[in-house]
């Protein structure tokens, strides 16, 4: 049998996330604040993938990542793996997906709202997960993607 | 039913059985309003924002019941002013009142306040998001003129986009296989949140710009301010203020138990003409606003 090539080359310990769409890797990369990363960050993109089409992937040597993180993750590339990995072996492998419901990470975009002139932490309900709709357990409005900032 | 201790932040936080619960509570107080049931208790009225109608109807309400009182009406005069957050001036006044009635200008400060008491919250208006208690006065307005609350026409004029009493009298009357006639500038419409609802229930919207074809169809007419104080850009508000107002002569073809209803207070969206006819509700419905808020405050302090 004919052993499978990497593209990328494999890390020792780290994080692997695959399966982002090719056209959100930069956009993971900058949610999770890579850029300013001292450790070796491989990213590689528009890979031919069967369960997405085109991907990208990011290999992160020596980080693992906070659940503040996978939510990140989860609102922008939804169909993204993540895979934990320690001496070359992978000691877990999870599907992000978005949860029912977030709490932190995203800034509510309505200025009225008390989360964001008070020192409290927002929550929301995932009302549409296809469509990404949540719905603010403060103020009730919906923020939507193109109105998402992250905290 | 079990209401103490609850809170009210949103009218979705009572069940149907609930509110008819307190329209029944509200109709006894009207009958007989003066008692001194709530006497050794402290009712704390904090209004980080003016208010005239909601502040002193609660007040009102609660003196009737024997209630002592505490509060401001103006967040300058409280530790507000000092820098001091929303999460510690309730926990502090949580140690000295029995119940928080509280109205703020963000939206979702009463949830938040809900959160960190250790007492009962009664929502009275936060922000443009939600105001239960004017929702139950007008549930309860609106069950005394039409005899029922099922399968009325219901006709909502002018601020349908931050109006905090229609979103709210939306989302409880959709409990009543409602039909609602929604008239507004295209700038101030219900927000696709409310209508959302509406359409989760089955129920159908109309939507007009003209206030005549509406007024024909409609049970209640439920007018309401162009509210200044919503509008970042006053350029906006000022495109917009004059752009329904009520006469007498506007009513000649209505049907004959049309009652018009409006939260108060109105500066010109209704004129004095309409005062004196048959179809005004509008103060008896502020009148309206004191019994459901001595049920409100009988219920969640769970008196007898």
């Amino acid at each position: 049998m004919m052993k499978k090539e990497l593209v990328v080359s494999a890390i020792k310990n780290g994080t692997v996330i695959d399966h982002i769409p090719a056209d959100k890797l930069f956009q993971v990369a900058k949610t999770l604040n890579l850029m300013n990363e001292s450790s070796q960050v491989l990213l590689a993109n528009n890979l031919d993938s069967q369960k997405i089409g085109k991907k990208g992937i990011i290999k992160c040597q020596d980080i693992y990542l906070q659940q503040s993180e996978i939510n990140k993750i989860a609102l922008v590339a939804p169909s993204a793996t993540l895979i934990s990995i320690r001496d070359y072996s992978v000691v877990e492998k999870i599907n992000v997906g978005i949860p029912d419901y977030i709490e932190g990470t995203v800034k509510c975009f309505n200025p009225k709202c008390i989360t964001n002139n008070e020192n409290v932490l927002p929550k929301y309900n995932v009302i549409d997960k296809a469509d990404l709709k949540l719905q603010c357990c403060y103020c009730q409005k919906i923020t939507k993607k193109d109105t998402l900032t992250f905290l | 039913m079990i209401l103490k201790n609850r809170n009210l932040i949103s009218i979705a936080d009572f069940s149907k059985d609930e509110y008819h619960h307190i329209l029944k509570l509200a109709e006894g107080f009207e009958n007989q309003p003066v008692s001194d049931i709530a006497k050794g208790k402290v009712v704390a009225t904090l209004f980080f924002e003016p208010s005239t109608r909601t502040r002193l109807s609660f007040e009102s309400a609660a003196a009737r019941m024997g209630a002592a009182l505490i509060g401001f009406s103006d967040a300058s005069n409280s530790s507000t002013a000092k820098g001091e957050s929303l999460a510690d001036t309730i926990r502090t006044v949580s140690c000295y009142a029995d119940i928080i009635v509280m109205r703020h200008p963000l939206e979702g400060a009463a949830r938040l306040a809900s959160d960190v008491a250790t007492v009962p919250i009664i929502n009275a208006g936060d922000g443009a998001n939600q105001h239960p208690t004017q929702c139950m006065l007008d549930l309860y307005s609106i069950l005394k003129t039409q005899g029922t609350l099922d399968n009325l026409n219901i006709a909502l004029v002018g601020d349908l986009k931050y109006g905090r009493t229609v979103h709210s009298l939306v989302e409880a009357m959709c409990n009543y296989n409602t039909t609602f006639h929604l008239v507004s500038p295209l700038s101030l419409k219900l927000p696709s949140v409310v209508k959302m609802h509406i359409k989760e229930h089955q129920l159908v919207y109309h939507q007009y710009t003209d206030l005549l074809e509406a007024i024909e169809k409609a049970d209640i007419l439920y007018m309401t301010r162009v509210q200044r104080e919503r509008f970042l850009d006053i350029q906006d508000y000022e495109k917009v203020k004059n752009a329904y107002i009520l006469e007498k002569s506007m009513l000649k073809n209505s049907k004959p138990n049309l009652k018009v209803l409006h939260p108060l207070p109105r500066v010109n969206e209704i004129s004095t003409d309409v005062d004196n006819t048959p179809q005004a509700y509008y103060f008896q419905q502020a009148q309206n606003g004191v019994y459901v808020r001595q049920a409100l405050i009988a219920a969640i302090l769970g008196l007898k």
